[in-house]
Formats: C-alpha cells, structure tokens, sequence
C-alpha cells in the first residue's frame, strides 16, 4: 500500500478540491445571474453583498489560522482589515478627486499648475475636517502600486511588532486577547480624531467609483471585483491548506494544545507565532483592501473592537480549527446578520411587546454563539464529522486500542 | 572522561523558600543516572533549570565539550543543543497521528521557514516507522494519539526524545501509573537509549530504580544527600533518616 504521504497534494486533501470547485461554480452563477452577464435576477447591490461577504469569508480564513490552529484569540484581527481598506481608499478618494479637480480646471483661462491641482484636491478632501493640506501619511496616496504596498505593508509591520512585542513577553491567552482589544480600541480612537489624517469619523467615501471608469457602469465593476474576492479567497485557502496541513501545521497544533512542549520539542513557538499573527494580518489586510470598494465607505466605526469580536464569533460557530468551518461561519452568519438588520423581517407582534428584529438579532446571535460554545464546539463544520460518522463501522462496544485503557467506541463516536 | 553537564553552585529560591540549595552535580556522557529524593527535594525545579523553564539565582550550568553556558538560552535553544525532557504525566499531542507526533520531533531544522518548506524525505519516513517498532506502537502509526493507552503515550513520549537524537535524556517519573509489564518496557527502552546518550531518571519508586541498576544521586533539601550504588545509598544513615523520618 502506497503511504498516504506519496500521494500529490490535492490528491492527499480532496476538501480542497471540493471547496475551489463550490466556490468557482458559486462565481459562476452569480455571474450569470447578474445584471451584468444574465438576467439580472441578482441584483447589483446583491452581487456587492456577496463580493463583500467573500472578503469577510477571508478574514474570517485569517483568524482560524491565527485561533481555530494556533490558538492565539486575537479581538484586533479586524483593526487589520480596516487599515487596508484605508490604504487603498486613500488612492481611490484621491484618484477620483484628482479626476473631477482637473476637469472643474480645465476650463480655466490660464492652465492650473500642478501643485494648484494638488492643493485644490486637498481642498476637496480635507475641507470637512478643515483642513487644506495633504498630512504626510498622504505622500503615496497619488501611486496605486504604493498604496496596493501599504495594504501589505501596513498591517503587516504593525502586527510584526504588536507581536513581537507580545509574544516576546509570552503573553498568552486571556491576556493577549484583551491586549489585542487595547490595540483595535486606540487605533480606531485615533482614526476618530480630525487631525489624524484620515477624515476623523467622516472615513473615506465614494469609494466605489474607480478612477478613470466613469464611463463603466456600477453593474459591472460589481462583478469585477466579486471575481476578484472569489479569487483572493480561493488562493489564501490554497496558501493556508498548505500552511496547515505539513509539518507547520502540526507545529502550529501543537502549540495551541501545549506550547511548552512544544518548546521543549526544540521548536521556537515565539517565531511560530509571530511568522502566523503576521501573515494572518496581512490577509486580512488584503481582504478590507477588497471589501471597502465594494462598500463605498470605510470610517473608524468599522474597527471597533467589537468588529474583530463577531469574526471570533464567525468562526467559533462556523468551527475552528477547520478552514471550510471559517468561511462557512463567516458566510452564513454575516448574511443572516445583513438579512435581519435590512428590515426586511417582519416584526412579530405579541400584543403586549413587538419583536423588533433589529435589535433582536444581537440577542439571537449571542445566543447561538453560547449555544454553539457549550453544546457543540465543533461549530457548523461538525456536521461533516456527523455524515463521516454515519459511515465508521460498528465494534459492537469492542475497545479501539489493545486493552481497556484504550479509547473506547462510545468515547470515540461521542 | 570529560562531563556532559556539570551544575555547581546553583541555587533558587521561590517566594523564600529554597528549592535548590547550593546544588552540584555531574553526569557524563553515556551515562545512566537515577536521581532519587522525598517530596520537594527539588528534583523537579533541577529538571527546570536545566531545560532552562526556571532561572537560578546563583551557580552555574555548563553543558558539552564546548562548556556552553545553559543559563543564557530559551528552552528551544537548550533543546536544539541536546537536551531531551520527558514529563510526568504523559504530554503528546493527543489532537493528531502518532505518525505527527513523531514526525515534529525526528531531529531537523526547527526554524519556522525549513519547517514551512520541509517535505519528509524517505529516510525522515523510514526513521518515524523504525522509532515506532522500537516503542511498540508500529501498528498504531494512523491512529490519533490520543486514542493509546496511557502507557503507549508514555512509550510515544520517549519515542519522541529519541527522534530529537538529544545527548541528554531526563525523564520524570516514567514508571508512574503503568502495570508490570509496561515497566519492564519502559526499563528496557530507556537501558537501551543510556548506551548511545547520558539518561537522568527522576524516580520515586525504589523497586523501579533497582531496575535500571545505575549510580543513585538522593537529593535532600535541595541538594546533594548522597551518591553511588542503590545498595550504598541505601546503608546510608542520612538517607534512612530522610526516608523514614528523624
């Protein structure tokens, strides 16, 4: 019998096959039902709704990696998400400033200057703050391929020193999460302030108008860019089933059920983590760099801390520790989320109290995320280890192992 | 015959009591050595600060031919240089195959970028299967390890040393809640690792370390009661006093 470890990689692991070819015949029905390919059954809104929920379904990749495997509870991971959909809103906005500030000048008597052009988009941009002029943290905003750096760049290096910083200390679980917390809280408290440089509370806007594609209707941007997060979520799947499933993995596992083992094992568990809390933030920059243009808007609300708390939530009922379980979670919770918050659910009027479900849905959610913690910690993703479960043979109540301290059947099925 | 490892002077103290009082010790290479002791001789917090989990507050510890200074490494550091640790109770990593479990400790780069990019080869394959006839558990490659018994999960713990190749092994309390038969295992296992390596046995069992018929260090209060045989240490007046009580 050839050992399961000389099989190719998708041939080992055929749930990535099964998941890359949901998510692409997904895509393709979306796309044939958009406005912009078919029959438009799909709405154009529906079609953001969507593209947006494939980025959440990213993030939400990100924080089983860094959670669900290596067992650090980050509550900052979305502080990662909003900072690359800054990143590349600041080109977005001052892109399609520059665009309307050139054409209002154009018909200028004497041809504008380029720093009067400058000047009059910093006008543009930050006179609701009341400012005039670009902050620092501007210097790049005019090179798409800069920012598009910055959405690494940024995340990437605040995670790489919030975690060297911590980790160094070995500051481990309760303790880290609500570091992580402290780290999401000053950063949005930061971007609230006018002066900061990035809008205070007014954010970036318009940010779904691309540059130069005026000309290009919403219905089809849309579409490019849920191809783009069907895309980046296929890959970073790809990127963090191969990260899991060798001998990192195992490395990783180890250090989320006994890290000082996993020290004594001669293994620098620090450097694990930091190479996985970094990498993980760099995803999730990547995936606010994505979501926001979908959205049109980003502003420091979006990294609360309680943001970064509902992706714990996400994949804790979608099921840690698995990758399906992530994007499951986070897919099926963040558009329920959107259909009770719509006001599309009609109130339930019991005479006396009217459920609004508005409000209500935090409470059901709460709920289910105890319910799910308590009663089945594998989450949504337990139910495939149900229908595998269906197939294991029956041992009569036999023991598995060679004697009675083995695991026994009822142990193992439980 | 130069030393392995020679603690001396060392001393610790936790909130004011001293776990570890001005101890001295030295253990060759290829060298199999019990360390025998009551409750709170500080056996355990030796083990520590050799694995570097606990800092001294005075004393040194030297280890191999280039006389490296433990006291300046993390215990991944100490690990990498030759130091093998088992625990008392069994820890494996219960989550994944027994196969894993060995895989992670065969002996190669630990850096987080090799082990990102490492693809077992044959040899890395043939070792983990030969490891496995060797603690027993061949049949039990596949199977999660949390499903052994508890004295498979001691054997796949010393499994696991092995692979690491340490020059050191210290083991806690290997024989603790195992039947008969798993001691007489256990006992050959470890014989067998003391011909290629130094083994430090932590053991509170007497017909145990009778067993492994070795040099007996008996540590009392933090420090060096007495050494030699099993049958020298035990003619010992001291050590009767501290065994039975003045």
């Amino acid at each position: 019998m050839a050992s399961p470890a000389d099989l190719p990689f998708l041939k080992r692991h055929p749930s990535v096959l099964i998941f890359i070819g949901v998510l692409a015949l997904f895509t393709l029905v979306v796309t044939l039902m958009s406005e912009a390919y078919g029959p438009g059954l799909i709405s154009t809104s529906f079609v953001k709704t969507l593209g947006k929920t494939l980025c959440l379904c990213l993030v939400a990749l990100a924080m089983d990696l860094v959670w669900g495997y290596t067992g650090i509870l980050s509550l900052g991971h979305f502080a990662f998400f909003g900072l690359g959909g800054y990143m590349i809103g600041m080109w977005l906005m001052y892109a399609r400033t520059e665009s309307i500030v050139v054409a209002s000048l154009a018909n200028a008597e004497l041809p504008a200057t380029p720093e009067e052009i400058r000047n009059a988009i910093a006008v543009q941009i930050f006179g609701v703050v009341g400012g005039s002029e670009f902050p620092a943290i501007w210097h790049f905003a005019s090179s798409f391929w800069a920012q598009l750096a910055l959405v690494v760049l940024v995340p990437g290096l605040l995670a790489l020193v919030f975690g060297w910083l911590a980790f160094r200390s070995r500051v481990t679980g309760v303790y880290l999460s609500i570091l992580t917390q402290a780290m999401t809280l000053a950063l949005a408290l930061y971007l609230f302030q006018n002066d900061s440089g990035l809008r205070g509370n007014n954010g970036l806007s318009g940010l779904q108008n691309l540059p130069g594609a005026d000309d290009i209707p919403q219905s089809l941007t849309s579409i490019w860019f849920f191809w783009a997060s069907a895309a980046a979520l296929g890959l970073a799947y790809l990127l963090c089933f191969w990260i899991v499933s060798g001998k990192f993995g195992s490395v990783l596992r180890g250090i989320r059920d006994d890290e000082a083992r996993v020290r004594f094992l001669g293994y620098p568990v620090e450097g694990f983590k930091l190479f996985v809390f970094t990498l993980t933030a760099v995803l999730a920059g990547l995936a606010g760099a994505l979501y926001y243009p979908q959205a049109g808007i980003i502003n420091p609300a979006e990294i609360a801390p309680i943001a970064s708390v509902y992706l714990a939530v996400w994949v804790a009922i979608g099921g840690r520790g698995r990758l399906y379980g992530a994007v499951i979670g986070a897919a099926f919770v963040s558009l329920v989320s959107s259909w009770f918050t719509s006001g599309r659910v009609p109130a339930v009027d019991l005479g006396v109290y009217t459920i609004n479900w508005v409000d209500w849905w935090q409470v059901i959610l709460g709920l289910s995320f105890v319910a799910v913690t308590i009663l089945a910690p594998k989450g949504i993703g337990g139910l495939f280890d149900w229908f595998e479960g269906l197939r294991t043979p029956d041992r009569k109540g036999a023991p598995l192992g060679p004697d009675d301290g083995a695991l026994q059947e009822k142990e193992a099925v439980e | 015959m130069s030393s392995l490892l020679e603690v001396s002077g060392v001393s610790v103290t936790f909130d004011g009591f001293r776990a570890i009082n001005n101890l001295s010790f030295t253990i060759g290479p290829q060298e199999m050595r019990a360390i025998i002791g009551p409750n709170g001789a500080g056996k355990t917090t030796f083990m520590d600060i050799v694995t570097g989990k606990t800092r001294p507050d005075t004393g040194k510890v030297v280890w191999g031919e280039k006389s490296i200074s433990l006291l300046r490494l993390s215990e991944s550091q100490i690990a990498q240089a030759g130091i093998g640790r088992k625990f008392q109770r069994p820890t494996v990593f219960e989550d994944q195959l027994v196969r894993e479990n060995l895989m992670m400790a065969v002996r190669r780069p630990r850096s987080p970028l090799p082990v990102l990019f490492f693809k077992p080869s044959a040899a890395d394959h043939a070792r983990v299967e030969e490891l496995a006839v060797e603690i027993g558990l061949a049949e039990y490659l596949n199977r999660k390890s949390g499903e052994l018994s508890h004295g498979q999960k001691q054997w796949l713990e010393i499994g696991m040393l092995l692979a690491q190749e340490p020059k050191l092994l210290l083991v806690d309390e290997p024989a603790a809640g195992m039947t008969l038969a798993e001691r007489e295992h256990t006992t050959t296992l470890l014989r067998e690792a003391a011909r290629t390596r130094a083994v430090v046995v932590v053991e509170h069992d007497m017909e145990f370390v009778r067993r492994l018929d070795c040099r007996v260090t008996v540590l009392h209060e933090g420090s060096v009661l007495a050494e030699g045989s099993l049958d020298f240490v035990t003619k010992n007046p001291q050590v009767i006093e501290v065994y039975l009580g003045r």
